[in-house]
């Protein structure tokens, strides 16, 4: 009767529960740790479309606003990197980071907007009343062209590379922090 | 002056743990009886600390004191009474102050209950009441402290989320509690026997009512927010998977495995380390569950907003309590040693099967609910793990739970044949089978329900036939009532138990037949379903207490008879600049008619109609269930001792 | 960094009221019927733990739509959750597609089973083998005379 092999293993067996609970201790310290961090977000969703081109769209351009609509084809092929920012007059993060997106433009990155579920007329007087960074803006009225991106929220902001493939997704009002810590690389990496 | 007073009580309440857990480790471990004999005085004076810190707390929120802090950002003057009573417990801090006098509770009830526990049993399970209390009393006083104040103080406070306003929502949170804490009598009895190094029949016999007080309790306690989540969320959804509504489950089961495991240890003297890693188990899982809610790291709409720095606090109790007992039980637990033999067809072989399905249900909950979670962080893979994936996962383990519970209580202890078992339950299979073949022939009910109606007749037969078994009702009928009579407690109460499940099942299958509509309705205009017809009469306004409320009135009417007038509401909470649902509900226990006002227009208004077959008796089976935990407590013979052992304490006094 | 969250957050409208449009239901009461089942498989991006048949959000609603739109032009089930996943991934599938990431999720209950099966076993095992009795010491042995011979319990 092997004895000597059954207690070894009886004692292996009778520490699992310790090895389980202790993996899972370190596993919620480093989730709470990410969390102070930024780096583990529960409620952030990456985009489904990080790699893909642009999917098929036509928007109409914004009366009065005297810029061209916003369709696919304007995103095929760039000569440089441009972003997307979908926004909404109703949106308060939108107009936090809108000082940002205007100086993104000043800058002379290419910032394509599309007005989500908003009247032209409200779509019209936000760039008005804060300034309009856009060269294109798209109206998706109804925010079904939104769906096609895997639009959850507004604001969201998508940098396009030169070949039209979706290269980053931000979904929220985009800070300084978000510029200078992961847009900047990202055109600089793509330009 | 009473928030002072409630603050010096916690730091007092914490103080006497300390001394408690030093007092009673050191006393049974040298057997100094003086010492062992203080820790019933000093768990009365934690219970009298802790319950004065709480009472200061609530006392905040009856006057509306608005230099504390926590009512402030919880309260408002013109919430009714109840809740501003049941607001001292709505937040992260009050809950905390609940959960901490809920414990003292237990220590008091070890030491006022447990007068035939042996000294060093009760010196040892007091020690680790305590010492789990110096750890979430260091945490509130630390972190949380309900009684900070604010100064200027503020006009008024702002509001308490009206959501929570509501009776069910006020009990729901102590019931909880006292299940979630209760298992920490179980897992304290787990800790002392281990330390003890031994583990016997009178030790299952003494964890069982506990175990059983606690189980009771949390069947309650996640009843009544199920049964709330149904009547407040306005679309007759009572189960949704969510992690929260998980972390009150994981304990549940583990605990009803608990509670039958102790059986085996009681009568037969095996299952000893299962029965004790499941006592650890059931109280790791609270505290789990407890984790999760307040640190921060789930997305719920049950969770506590909270900082992650609250959260590795909790980590770290989490650590050196569930950390230190699975230590204590890897290191000691090999020297228990089983004396019961059985045969693998028996009572205890069937608690085994119970034990496992058990078991693996719960490790299937708690694997999907923490899955999402450690995909993120370990695969950076966002995945959701929702009610399909639940369903679909737990069914298969669930079903033969359900068929193995009707035999096991049949069964013999040591040896048993299963021909002769299944012979008493016959007419039980026959039940199910017909109330199967009947559900298929009545058109419309599909598969899913048609199954549970089955596994609820035959789990509520089986019931009766266990009882009819025990009193042998059918083969000598004539002394039958007499035996009835002699039947202890413990055996109705079981059969109960097993009875309410049935019923719980019962109700969760007439909810799988549930039918509604949606109708955009004018004043005068119906529409029908489930038999009856709905018209609407008209929609007024009225006034509450803090809100007001566009009510629609609905007439309902069957076949031309009038049933019940019904008022819908849409109710506005000025102060919290929310507005809620509250649907009308009215039973008739075959069925919930269940009606929300949606939105007016056009001169008229959205109404969704529910008829919800049999929905009362899902509650209804969790509170049967309950009622046979808490017949089964009051069985004498469940909570007195074995008479060996106070034999044994007379002559060691001699 | 919290303050933005919340922001994000207060996009969402709280699903309280959750009712809906009459409008919005198909004609046909089967195809009603498939076209919220499949609802109950796809999770409200912006609420909490719920499904797009339970939430009043507005992307609820345009979700509710497009899956309606869909079936109502033959598309299968698979293929309608498929539209969703390819623009949403797989969060918005309260059902977790199996793959290699979530083989541990849906092998869950064999594992735990098989698991909880071997560890019976192997404690059936060693209860075969009943650890014998431990020899009693000198001392013991006369305690136990003296307990028997002498003064009784």
């Amino acid at each position: 009767m092997s004895e000597a092999a059954t207690p070894s293993r009886r004692r292996l067996l009778l520490l699992a529960p310790l090895g389980i609970a202790a993996a899972a201790g370190a596993g919620f310290y480093a989730m709470l740790r990410g969390l102070s961090t930024g780096e583990y977000n529960p409620k952030g969703v990456p985009s489904a479309l990080i790699g893909k081109p642009v999917p098929e769209f036509d928007l109409p351009p914004l009366e009065g606003a005297d810029r061209p609509g916003l369709a696919s084809t304007d995103l095929r092929s760039l000569p440089r990197p441009v972003l997307v920012n979908f926004y909404a007059s109703w949106c308060v993060p939108c107009l936090i980071e809108h000082p940002q997106l205007m100086k993104l433009a000043r800058e002379g990155v290419p910032v394509m907007g599309v007005a989500y579920k908003d009247k032209p007329a409200d779509a019209l007087g936000f760039i008005r009343k804060h300034g309009n960074p856009y060269q294109r803006i798209g109206v998706d009225a109804p925010g079904r062209a939104a769906i096609d991106w895997g639009l959850y929220g507004v604001p969201e902001t998508y940098l396009i590379d030169k070949q039209g493939i979706i290269r980053w997704r931000y979904a929220g009002p985009i800070t300084e922090d978000t510029v200078v810590a992961e847009l900047r690389p990202l055109l600089q990496r793509f330009a | 002056m009473i928030p002072e007073l409630g603050h010096f009580a916690l730091a007092l309440a914490l103080a006497l743990s300390l001394a408690q857990s030093i007092l009673g480790l050191v006393g049974a471990q040298r057997r100094d009886a003086r010492l062992m004999a203080a820790t019933g005085p000093l768990a009365t004076g934690i219970l009298i600390a802790t319950a004065g810190a709480f009472a200061a707390l609530v006392w905040c929120f009856v006057v509306n004191d608005t230099t504390v802090s926590n009512v402030v950002q919880n309260s408002h003057s013109a919430k009714p009474l109840l809740y501003k009573i049941s607001g001292s417990w709505g937040s992260h801090e009050g809950s905390m102050i609940l959960w901490v006098l809920i414990l003292a509770l237990c220590g008091g009830a070890v030491a006022g209950f447990g007068g035939n526990l042996p000294s060093t049993l009760q010196a040892r399970v007091q020690a680790v009441l305590a010492l789990i209390g110096v750890g979430f009393l260091a945490f509130i006083l630390a972190t949380s402290n309900p009684f900070d104040r604010v100064w200027p103080p503020k006009p008024d406070g702002e509001g308490l989320n009206p959501i929570l306003q509501d009776p069910g929502l006020a009990f729901h949170p102590p019931l909880l509690y006292l299940g979630y804490v209760g298992f920490a009598v179980t897992f304290a009895f787990a800790v002392a026997a281990l330390i003890e190094g031994r583990v016997d029949a009178a030790w299952g016999r003494w964890v069982r009512p506990w175990a059983l007080a606690a189980w009771s309790f949390l069947t309650l306690g996640i009843a009544l927010g199920s049964w709330w989540a149904y009547y407040e969320l306005g679309w007759g959804g009572y189960w949704f998977w969510d992690p929260v509504e998980n972390a009150s489950l994981l304990p549940w089961l583990a605990g009803c495995a608990l509670l039958h495991s102790a059986v085996v240890v009681e009568k037969r003297e095996a299952l000893k380390t299962w029965t004790v890693f499941l006592a650890l188990l059931a109280f790791g899982l609270s505290l789990l569950g407890t984790f999760l809610v307040r640190s921060g790291v789930l997305t719920s709409v049950h969770a506590f907003a909270n900082d992650p720095e609250r959260g590795v606090f909790i980590l770290i109790l989490l650590g050196i309590y569930i950390g230190g007992a699975f230590l204590l039980f890897a290191w000691r637990a090999a020297a228990m040693t089983p004396t019961g033999v059985f045969a693998p067809l028996s009572r205890e072989g069937a608690l085994v099967l119970n034990n496992l399905l058990l078991c693996s249900l719960a490790a299937v909950v708690l694997i999907g609910t923490l899955y999402p979670m450690f995909a993120d962080l370990l695969l950076k893979e966002k995945i959701s793990v929702g009610p399909p994936f639940f369903n679909t996962a737990t069914l298969p383990l669930a079903v033969p739970l359900v068929l193995a519970m009707a035999a096991g209580p049949l069964m013999p202890w040591k040896r048993a044949r299963l021909w002769p078992v299944l012979q008493r339950l016959w007419w039980a299979a026959l039940l199910g089978l017909g109330a199967f073949l009947l559900c298929l022939a009545i058109e419309g009910i599909r598969i899913g329900p048609a199954l549970g109606f089955a596994a609820a007749a035959w789990a509520i037969a089986a019931a009766f036939a266990d009882v009819a078994d025990r009193i042998a009702l059918f083969s000598r009928p004539q002394a039958a009532w007499a035996r009835a009579r002699g039947l202890p407690r413990a055996a109705w109460g079981g059969a109960l138990g097993h009875a309410g499940l049935g019923v719980m099942i019962l109700g969760l299958a007439g909810m799988g037949l549930a039918t509604d509509k949606l109708a955009l309705l004018k004043p005068g205009e119906h529409a029908e379903i489930g038999g009856y017809t709905y018209t609407l009469r008209g929609i007024e306004d009225v006034r509450g207490a803090n809100f007001t409320a566009r009510q629609a009135i609905v007439e309902v009417t069957r076949d031309g008879a009038p049933v019940v007038t019904m008022t819908p509401q849409k109710r506005n909470f000025p102060v919290a600049r929310m507005t809620t649902s509250e649907a009308a509900i009215h039973t008739n226990w075959l069925a919930d008619l269940y009606v929300v006002l949606g939105e007016e227009r056009d001169g008229g208004a959205v109404l969704r109609i529910h008829h919800n077959p049999l929905a009362p008796w899902i509650w209804l089976g969790a509170a049967i269930m309950a009622l046979g935990g808490g017949i089964s407590l009051s069985d004498r013979r469940v909570r007195i001792s074995a008479p060996a052992a106070k034999a044994a304490k007379a002559a060691a006094r001699a | 960094m919290m303050k933005v969250l919340t922001m994000l957050l207060a996009l969402a409208t709280p699903a309280l009221a959750a009712v809906s449009d009459p409008a919005e239901m198909l004609r046909d009461p089967a195809q009603e019927e498939r076209a919220r089942a499949i609802g109950r498989e796809l999770r409200c991006m912006v609420c909490q733990n719920q499904s797009i048949e339970d939430s009043d959000a507005e992307l609820a609603r345009d979700l509710r739509r497009i899956v309606r739109e869909q079936v109502s032009a033959g598309r299968s089930d698979a293929e309608v959750l498929r539209f969703l996943h390819d623009r949403y991934g797989d969060f918005v599938l309260l059902r977790p597609p199996v793959k290699a990431a979530t083989l541990l999720l849906w092998g869950a209950p064999v594992i735990a089973l098989a698991g909880g099966l071997l560890l019976i076993r192997s404690s059936r095992r060693r209860r075969a083998t009943p650890v014998p009795a431990a020899e009693l010491t000198t001392a013991e042995r006369a305690r136990l005379a003296s307990i028997e011979g002498g003064r009784d319990a």
